[in-house]
């Protein structure tokens, strides 16, 4: 058998030294002008990419062998562990996460490599050599601080077991997904330094950035809600969002990002804000790196920090102050000679969306500062303290509030200048359907200030989406409605499904957060509790399994109007190898209404069991939403304008 | 000038995180300071067919020390724990975490019992509700049942003579 651990080990070295070439001759080339040197970026950067992506299935075949000759694998996994997460653990630890890292790094230069042949080659070199930059200073980290393929001596008969959260088909794809869209920004970062360096910022350069960045943005965006998702089912206590410092960390770049993707578009049609734009792309790719080092470092406790190694920290900051710091300083010194763009009226739709930029950017800054605000307190020796929900979520209540109204305006508004009398003509139906709907749907329940302003918002979003379709089908001329929906370009409803989407997940968070009922309870056998108009009858308990854990698992009936409607299971299981134990709740998902039991401790002396039984309205919008947001950045990623067969026409429009 | 903000920004923020690099986040204080302290019923150690729960000691104030056989910290804070109990100003209970019985009891043999009762946590159910992060940790616990101090590693003579004993002091009177 080949010794696979040291072909991936030797793998990361090569894949090192070529990220180190494609790193330093494509850039020399292009500022040398030497044509070979220029050229030689494609091919380097396919290397690094087979590379790569052989140690990363290195790593995953010594976790499916059960290889515990490796540390990591000793570490993470287990011989009983099902196959699926088996695979799963070759991400579950810190070195292999940030082996998987930079495995997608090295996928999405390759995919630049491979889908930019219709741009100027010079272009691509420098977009390839900065990509190679950031993929040397990671596995420059792995070989220096997280090797994943550190041998083990003697070899252990079995495995640590994976940590039980992790066992969790969410887990399986939440980090891939989530590191699709971080990492998916370092090219619309490297398309933003390489026009930097080239002095070339332009409507072509906003063009080329858009697809790359409304794909990572909608890798993100499922990222996210998957692991907002997880949260809710596999921690077992119904939350789905705890301003944890690891969440925010990957909302700080989805904020940027959103931003980004508005502002790219005004930078391409129009020629406004470049400077702007590209602060924005540095930024979404900075906040994703700081992401990376505030969750790797340990800097600051959090459930998820499982690397508390200072060298690693230390690496990491000063790769961060290299790569960030000098993509600033290019900004500071190159954007000054920037020109101003085509002008606009300060009623328009650029600057509608400026504005909205601008809230998007305070919104990041403002969980930034909440998530490095007990670090900085502690720095300067003012004691310790930390920063909760209560500040995130009024301080995002208070800026999104401005930021929805916008939204609804924006499509609305014409460029250049909009008449402000002729705005509040069209909209006035909107704005009354939305302020009277949303002050008196919440009396059906219970009449609450902040349901009312999410509700309102939320059909604001609705209502607007509505008008400007209304008017996009208008100008779309007499012909049948089959042609005028295929008129409208893809990149529209892209952007109104997205836009719809919010309005869905403003829903789900207001009605859940409004109207939850939530009870801890004791429950003797033969009990029964009613809570939100179901009645839940414990039966008792009884011993299961699965293939790696013994559960001891509840039987709870729920009636709805006096009728059995089903009948649920929590369990709590016990993990063979660890030992660990856990909660898994027994969730019930409808449109309208989750019902979710979890199964407590025992009450000594008793055959009673504790509980915690919620009936959560609208959840599962939250996700619904974030669906729609991503179907709708899929969208806009397939429109035509994009597509490289229709890009020589693109770009002679352009030119 | 204003292109040259953003690298200002950032400048600062790399700062401040090279110091938090330097600084200990697990010295973060408790969420569970100036809390309820947590319910339990947990069998005893040396009777596993009692149990005990913290409820009982309402009106008193208690240590609560989270500790197991196979600890190394622990037997470097053993001997104050000892010295503490003799002296008999608050009394100690003693949370046996993720230890197997025999050996937690061959352990209190060899090194002496500073407990007034001690229970066994074995799965670690209850030292997750307390957010144990690793024994040795000591709790303070008021007379209405409220943690009021919480020590993180084990404990030594600067801390007990500065804080834990004032803080004795002041909550018996």
């Amino acid at each position: 058998m080949p010794d696979v651990p040291s072909i991936g080990q030797l793998s990361l070295i090569i894949a090192l030294c070529v990220a180190a070439v494609q790193a330093s001759i494509p850039i020399v080339g292009a500022a040398r002008n030497r044509q070979s040197w220029i050229a030689a970026a494609v091919p380097l950067a396919q290397w690094q990419f087979i590379f790569v992506a052989l140690a990363f299935l290195s790593l995953a075949y010594c976790f499916v062998t059960n290889d515990f000759s490796v540390l990591n694998v000793a570490r993470n996994s287990n011989s009983e562990l099902p196959l699926n997460y088996r695979l799963a653990a070759t991400w579950g630890s810190h070195e292999g996460s940030i082996l998987l890292w930079v495995f997608i790094l090295a996928f999405w230069t390759a995919a630049v490599s491979v889908f930019t042949r219709h741009l100027e080659r010079v272009v691509v070199a420098r977009v390839l050599g900065v990509m190679g930059f950031i993929s040397v200073g990671f596995l420059l980290f792995i070989q220096i601080t997280s090797n994943p393929f550190t041998r083990l001596l003697p070899v252990p008969a079995d495995g640590n077991d994976l940590n039980s959260l992790l066992q969790d088909p969410g887990m399986v794809v939440h980090p891939p997904m989530l590191y699709m869209g971080y990492v998916g920004f370092s090219v619309a970062f490297a398309f933003a330094v390489a026009a930097l360096a080239g002095n070339r910022l332009d409507a072509a350069w906003a063009r080329w950035s858009r697809p790359w960045t409304l794909a990572a943005w909608t890798f993100l965006t499922c990222g996210i809600a998957l692991g907002s998702y997880w949260s809710y089912y596999v921690q077992g206590w119904g939350g789905w969002w705890f301003w944890d410092p690891v969440e925010n960390a990957s909302f700080m770049p989805w904020l940027a990002g959103t931003a980004l993707i508005h502002s790219l578009a005004v930078t391409e049609k129009r020629g406004a804000f470049k400077a702007w734009t590209v602060l924005l792309a540095i930024a979404s790719f900075s906040l994703s790196l700081l992401g990376t080092f505030l969750v790797r470092s340990g800097v600051l406790t959090s459930v998820h920090a499982f690397a508390t190694d200072p060298k690693r920290g230390i690496f990491i900051l000063c790769f961060l102050a290299i790569v960030i710091g000098g993509s600033l300083l290019l900004y500071a010194w190159r954007a000054r000679t920037m020109s101003a763009g085509a002008s606009f009226a300060p009623i328009s739709r650029e600057s509608l969306l400026l504005s909205n930029n601008v809230l998007l950017a305070a919104a990041a800054a403002s969980v930034l500062l909440g998530t490095m605000y007990p670090l900085i307190i502690d720095a300067l020796n003012l004691g310790k303290l930390s920063v909760g929900p209560p500040y995130f979520n009024s301080v995002f209540v208070a800026i999104m509030t401005p930021a929805i109204f916008l939204l609804g305006v924006g499509p609305i508004a014409r460029w250049k200048k909009a008449e402000l009398p002729e705005l509040a003509r069209r909209l006035r139906w909107a704005f009354a359907v939305s302020v009277i709907a949303g002050l008196s749907i919440p009396f059906v329940v219970e009449w609450k200030p902040l349901i009312s302003l999410g509700l309102t918002l939320s059909i604001w979003i609705v209502s607007t989406a509505i008008v400007s379709f209304a008017d996009k089908f208008k100008a779309a001329g007499a012909r049948s409605i089959l042609q005028r929906i295929r008129t409208v370009p893809r990149n529209y409803y892209g952007m109104q499904l997205a836009h719809i989407g919010v309005a869905v997940t403003i829903a789900g968070i207001t009605l859940v957060t409004g109207y939850e009922v939530q009870q801890d309870l004791r429950l003797n056998v033969g009990d029964s509790t009613e809570i939100g108009g179901y009645r839940f009858d414990f039966h008792g308990v009884a011993f299961a399994g699965g293939p790696n854990y013994d559960a001891i698992r509840a039987e709870i009936d729920v009636f709805q109007n006096g009728k059995q409607i089903l009948r649920m299971y929590p369990e709590r299981r016990t993990y063979h190898a660890s030992g660990n134990d856990m909660k898994s709740a027994a969730i019930d998902s409808g449109v309208f209404r989750d019902l979710f039991v979890a199964l407590g401790d025992p009450i000594e002396g008793t055959d009673a069991w504790s509980f915690r039984i919620q009936y959560k309205p609208f959840v599962d919008w939250i996700w619904a939403g974030a669906l729609f947001m991503a179907i709708g950045g899929a969208l806009a990623f397939s429109d035509r304008r994009y597509n490289p067969a229709a890009k020589s026409i693109g770009l002679r429009e352009a030119a | 000038m204003k292109f040259t903000v953003p690298i200002i920004i950032f400048g600062v923020l790399v700062v401040f995180l090279g110091i938090g690099l330097r600084l200990d986040p697990r010295l973060l204080p408790s969420p569970l300071i100036d809390r309820t302290a947590p319910e339990f019923h947990l069998s005893q150690l040396d009777e596993p067919s009692r149990t005990f729960s913290p409820t009982e000691l309402r009106g008193q104030v208690w240590l609560l020390n989270t500790w197991a056989s196979w600890c190394v910290s622990c037997r470097q804070e053993h001997p104050l724990l000892l010295a503490l109990a003799r002296s008999g100003t608050v009394p100690i209970y003693g949370l046996n975490y993720k230890d197997n019985r025999s050996d937690a009891l061959q352990w209190l043999k060899n090194m002496g019992n500073p407990y007034v009762i001690n229970v066994q946590d074995s799965n670690g159910r209850v030292g997750m509700d307390y957010g144990v992060y690793g024994v040795p940790e000591t709790y303070l616990i008021d007379k209405t049942g409220v943690i009021r101090f919480k020590q993180i590693g084990p404990l030594n003579v600067e801390t007990l003579e500065k804080t834990v004993m004032p803080l004795v002091r002041s909550l018996n009177s």
